[in-house]
């Protein structure tokens, strides 16, 4: 099907519109007629025993609003984007840039001074840190909650655990270009046995109830095919977004059917990058009111 | 003088008491996903979400109860204004059973996750292409008739029952155009892409409001207004301009649903000027029905049938002018995705379409079995004030929570961040939800009220078929 933006279908659109218009103008001037002298007579036909019809002209006033209302129509497609590609600078298109850039006039200075201050400084600053959480609120709590505590595959940010590292220009680094932490699967190269004596394992190294045989032939496999993201200590690689798995915190959850599933699948998770979106003075201050949640 | 042979009441009966049927269901399912809004925890099964329930709801009132309705009174009336017994009884038998089958596969598969989630066109392929069957065989049963008149003018209600039935055709034809996974498959995909899909849609879907749920309802007010009135229609020559104007400019009204979209800016615009030219048209209708009353207004005070009939227009007046305000892009802007639209819609539902057809049917169902008037006026009555108090509730709670939303939504800090989360606009529109809910459950306990009082008019009654009319002697 041709694009809607090929002026054929311009084209064709212009002749309907112009001739339903003219057909409506037609219809209302053909029938202009005043009221008559005595009573109003009936049309003449009689259906079903008593249906009848008076012939009234058209209320006056009904007839104005008509023709006030086709006026209007020609004016505004004359003036706004209606007739194919006319009138663009009174377009959507130009109202949302001229939108955008009086907001960027009136609102970029409000972020723009904070632009040089270390972002330390900037989470300690209250107003600041309001601003922050008013950016989180309306960008970042869909996935990390209202209250930043995170879900099921979402961090929780008010921990003091990172997983790419905590430093402000990681998390800068984090909202800016995104992150994609992805977990290879071993179901394959271990098989379903290997991967329970894995999870038991994992389970043991955060005191939770495991299988400790299971969990001694694990911690062989763990240290054949697990070492080189999570540590030899298991305690993660920020590099490579690899978690830490012995501080009993858990994105996914602990239980060990939950870990079977990670160990056995993989997993891929996506951080958005809002870097390009945001805009750089903005992510300073988000950057700043993360790093300020932490600390508490 | 009167000849042997009757008119087809049977198929208007059977259709008439499928109108209060369905009514009652598909309110229910409206009043249960309402409840869900305020109750989440009432999400208790997948089959039985609010995400399957909704589009459940919507085709429920709109093709089961509405298309009934329609389906009953365009038979009824067809046949009276024309003089003439139904043509093809045995395909207006098919459409009666072919209509409820598709209802009932629509009542199976929309909860069960089948849809093309295209919004009012949901049903999936095999259910489409039985929909267009029984659409057609309506038409060849209308039509038929019409050729068969014995009076040379055609009503001006059968004008508007043809353009409802000949523009339906179309729309559902081309907007359920699709391509099936396989033969075997439930599942399709659209015949359109992208943005083209999205305007063919809601071509489809605006004109569903404009032929489906307000051209075939003229149809019903040009019959059973100037009827329950006796009074003569009051302007042939504005019902003349109003018929022509509407048919041609419904037409182009729909992209004011994708106002602010990938929607070409032209589109947007034709789709604006054409909402706004439809206020004239639209208020024909309602003009020439109310008018009809002049001269007649005391009957309104005994008659709680002519209540019904003259408060749907009303109701038909007052959302064709909040439709038009609300294409105007920059009230869009504010009303679009909001409640204000549910509003809207449901003052059109609710206010009109249901109550026009409630009085047409009270009018109906007596004379369908030889009785001059239902097993209970005072229920009728009652009937009315639980109805209009229920959309009085329910549109002024979704007027309120509607703009509420839209203000919330894009209020703004000084900082130019949003002042408030969306969940804070969800938070607040729970009164009013709740208030939707109570309003919406009046109206499901006026259609109880009816089917008890329908049950007790046709209980040990005989079907009545009425003796074809010969024609006023000067008009035959």
């Amino acid at each position: 099907m041709a694009d809607f933006i090929s002026g054929f279908w311009n084209m064709y659109v212009m002749v309907l519109v112009a001739l339903s218009i003219l057909f409506c103008v037609f219809v209302l001037a053909s029938n202009m007629t005043k009221r008559e002298k005595g009573p109003v007579q009936l049309h003449g036909h009689v259906w079903d025993e008593t249906l009848a019809e008076y012939n009234n002209p058209l209320p006056r006033w009904w007839m104005y609003l008509f023709w006030i209302t086709i006026v209007f129509a020609v004016v505004y497609l004359a003036i706004y984007p209606g007739f194919g590609r006319s009138n663009q600078s009174r377009g959507q298109w130009a109202q949302y840039d001229a939108e955008m850039q009086a907001a960027q006039e009136r609102f970029g200075p409000v972020f723009a001074k904070y632009r040089e201050m270390d972002v330390m400084a900037v989470a300690a600053d209250p107003e600041a840190n309001a601003m922050g959480k008013r950016l989180f609120l309306t960008y970042c709590q869909q996935c990390h909650g209202a209250a930043a505590q995170g879900a099921k595959s979402f961090p929780n940010l008010t921990d003091s655990e990172w997983l790419w590292g905590g430093a402000p220009e990681n998390i800068k680094e984090t909202i800016t270009n995104g992150r994609n932490g992805v977990m290879p699967p071993f179901g394959p190269a271990l098989g379903a046995d290997g991967v329970k004596d894995v999870a038991n394992y994992v389970r043991s190294m955060n005191g939770l109830a495991h299988d400790s045989v299971r969990a001694q032939r694990g911690k062989e496999a763990f240290e054949s095919n697990c070492v080189a993201c999570h540590g030899a200590d298991a305690k993660g690689n920020p590099m490579l977004g690899a978690p830490n798995l012995t501080d009993n915190r858990w994105l996914y959850g602990s239980s060990e059917a939950v870990i079977i599933e990670t160990v056995t699948n993989g997993r891929n998770n996506k951080m958005p990058a809002f870097g390009a979106f945001l805009g750089e003075d903005k992510v300073h201050l988000l950057a700043a009111y993360v790093l300020s949640l932490s600390k508490k | 003088m009167q000849s042997q042979a009757t008119y087809n009441y049977k198929v208007v009966r059977q259709f008439a008491i499928m109108t209060v049927v369905w009514g009652i269901v598909g309110m229910l399912v409206g009043v249960i996903a309402a409840a869900q809004l305020v109750w989440p925890q009432l999400n208790v099964h997948e089959f039985l979400h609010f995400g399957r329930l909704r589009p459940l709801h919507t085709n429920a009132v709109i093709f089961a109860f509405g298309g009934c309705a329609l389906f009953a009174t365009s038979y009824y009336v067809v046949q009276r204004t024309c003089h003439t017994r139904l043509f093809a009884p045995g395909l207006a038998a098919f459409t009666f059973w072919g209509w409820q089958l598709v209802i009932l596969l629509a009542a199976i598969t929309l909860p069960l996750g089948y849809t093309t989630s295209k919004e009012y066109a949901e049903l999936e392929w095999p259910i489409d292409i039985l929909i267009a069957i029984v659409w057609v065989s309506y038409a060849i049963v209308f039509f038929g008739t019409i050729a068969r008149r014995k009076v040379s003018h055609i009503y001006v209600a059968n004008w508007f029952f043809g353009g409802f039935i000949l523009t339906v055709a179309l729309l559902h034809i081309v907007n359920s155009a699709a391509i099936p996974v396989s033969l075997t498959s439930m599942k399709s995909y659209s015949a359109y892409a992208g943005v083209q899909d999205a305007m063919i849609q809601w071509w489809y879907g605006h004109n569903a409001v404009g032929f489906f749920l307000t051209a075939g309802f003229l149809g019903m007010m040009y019959y059973f207004v100037p009827k329950q009135a006796d009074r003569p229609v009051y302007s042939y020559r504005l019902s003349v301009v109003h018929f022509w104007a509407l048919i041609f400019t419904y037409m182009w009204a729909g992209p004011h649903h994708l106002h602010y979209t990938a929607l070409p800016d032209w589109t947007q615009s034709v789709g604006m000027v054409f909402s706004l030219i439809l206020l004239a048209p639209s208020w024909g209708g309602m003009i020439n029905g109310v008018l009809t009353l002049s001269g007649a207004w005391h009957k309104l005070r005994t008659d709680p049938i002519l209540k019904f009939l003259i408060t749907s227009l009303s109701f038909y007046g007052m959302s064709t002018f909040e439709g038009p305000m609300m294409s105007i892009k920059t009230v869009n802007a504010l009303s679009h995705y909001t409640d204000w639209t549910v509003g809207h819609v449901h003052s059109g539902a609710l206010g009109w379409v249901a109550m026009i057809s409630i009085g047409s049917v009270y009018f109906l169902l007596p004379r369908l079995y030889g009785k001059s008037e239902m097993y209970s006026v005072k229920l009728i009555n009652a009937h009315f004030w639980i109805a209009t108090i229920g959309i009085v509730l329910y549109i002024a709670s979704m007027w309120i929570s509607g703009v509420m939303q839209g203000l919330m939504w894009r209020a703004t800090n000084p900082d130019g961040t949003l002042t408030y989360s969306f969940v804070e606009s969800v938070k607040a529109s729970y009164p009013f939800w709740t208030i939707r809910f109570i309003g919406g459950a009046m109206f499901l306990g006026g259609m109880l009220i009816m089917f008890y009082n329908m049950v007790k008019t046709i209980a040990g009654q005989k079907a009545y078929d009425a003796p074809v009319l010969a024609p006023a002697a000067a008009h035959a």
